[in-house]
């Protein structure tokens, strides 16, 4: 029987909401909780970011317009790879969507803080507003030959609607493996952290003996928080790649 | 079957779809140098694709892990 008493360690308990000023209008409740504070934590993070970098536009740029302009050449680059020059007009909107999304992930990094993307009824929210977004601009743009999308050119008649079945399916769950995407990332990274956190808790917690091997989960820790880097880094850019992707479907359908 | 030794080999089960996500990325990155020693020049042109399909591949076991942990500790 182990006698020692480990702490009790809940590596879910860092995705708990709750409130910091609460708010209570009649019966709703808007209550700025730990996550709307740090979503506007992210937002005014990018804004900071971005003013300091075209604040006094050099012809040689310091090291913040060089990175303000790094960025920006990076997203613009994406879209345009993506979507080609008519796909340019949703350039400022992918590019907040990538530094919110990227600014979430790196600070919900910072030990003691909250991951604003682990939370799905936030990843879901932006995957089905580029998914609306995708679907008005389409039939906007093409009418009705937006739905040429779902039936592929060169197929001959009679496996046809089997892959129009298909492609609609895939259509229409693209928001939810766009949303589950990011939002698993995230949730699964921050509990494999805190679940070799805890090993490192519980071995120094244990006799003597294995109080040295806790610089074995302590060193995975380490690993794997650079692997998290990475990790947030990627899934806002596979985000926000799919989401041109997805834009340019509405701006091109029928073009695969 | 009591259900707490359930929860804990519906986790296990779950858990094999990492294995099944790491052959999806030693794949790609197995192709990938397959190709890039072909055609060395190529390689830089077609990086962001790979970490690209990397990413895509690696959230498939993810989701296996999110599932293992999920009836790990949420249930």
């Amino acid at each position: 029987m182990a006698t020692e008493s480990a702490p009790a360690i809940n590596p879910i308990e860092q995705f708990s909401i709750h409130p910091v000023i609460p708010i209570h209008i009649g019966h709703y409740d808007f209550s700025l909780t730990n996550s709307g504070l740090y979503m506007l934590l992210a937002v005014a993070l990018s804004c900071l970011v971005a003013a300091i970098g075209a604040r006094g536009a050099a012809g040689v740029p310091g090291r913040m317009q060089a990175m303000a302009e790094m960025s920006y050449e990076f997203v613009a680059g994406m879209v345009r790879s993506a979507t080609g020059e008519a796909g340019m007009r949703f350039f400022p909107f992918v590019f907040s969507l990538f530094f919110f999304i990227l600014l979430c992930n790196l600070v919900g990094l910072i030990p003691f803080s909250f991951t604003v993307t682990s939370q799905i009824v936030i990843t879901a929210a932006l995957a089905l507003m580029v998914f609306l977004a995708v679907v008005i601009i389409g039939v906007a743009e093409h009418g009705t030959d937006f739905f040429k999308l779902f039936v592929p050119s060169g197929v001959p008649i009679y496996i046809l609607p089997l892959v129009v079945a298909i492609e609609v399916i895939s259509f229409l769950s693209r928001p939810l493996s766009h949303s589950v995407r990011l939002f698993a990332n995230m949730l699964a990274g921050h509990i494999t952290l805190n679940v070799f956190g805890g090993f490192v808790v519980m071995l120094l917690g244990a006799s003597a003996i294995f109080k040295g091997l806790a610089i074995l989960p302590f060193a995975m820790t380490i690993g794997l928080y650079a692997l998290e880097l990475l990790v947030a880094f990627l899934q806002a850019y596979v985000f926000v790649m799919l989401t041109c992707m997805y834009l340019n479907d509405a701006l091109h359908p029928g073009g695969h | 079957m009591d259900p707490v030794a359930a929860k804990y080999i519906g986790a296990g089960l779950a858990a094999i779809g990492t294995g099944a996500a790491g052959i999806g990325v030693g794949t790609l990155f197995g192709h990938f140098l397959n190709g890039a020693l072909r055609n060395p020049s190529a390689v830089d042109g077609q990086f962001g694709r790979l970490i690209f399909g990397f990413a895509v591949t690696e959230a498939l076991g993810i989701f296996a892990l999110l599932i293992s942990f999920l009836l790990l500790f949420a249930i």
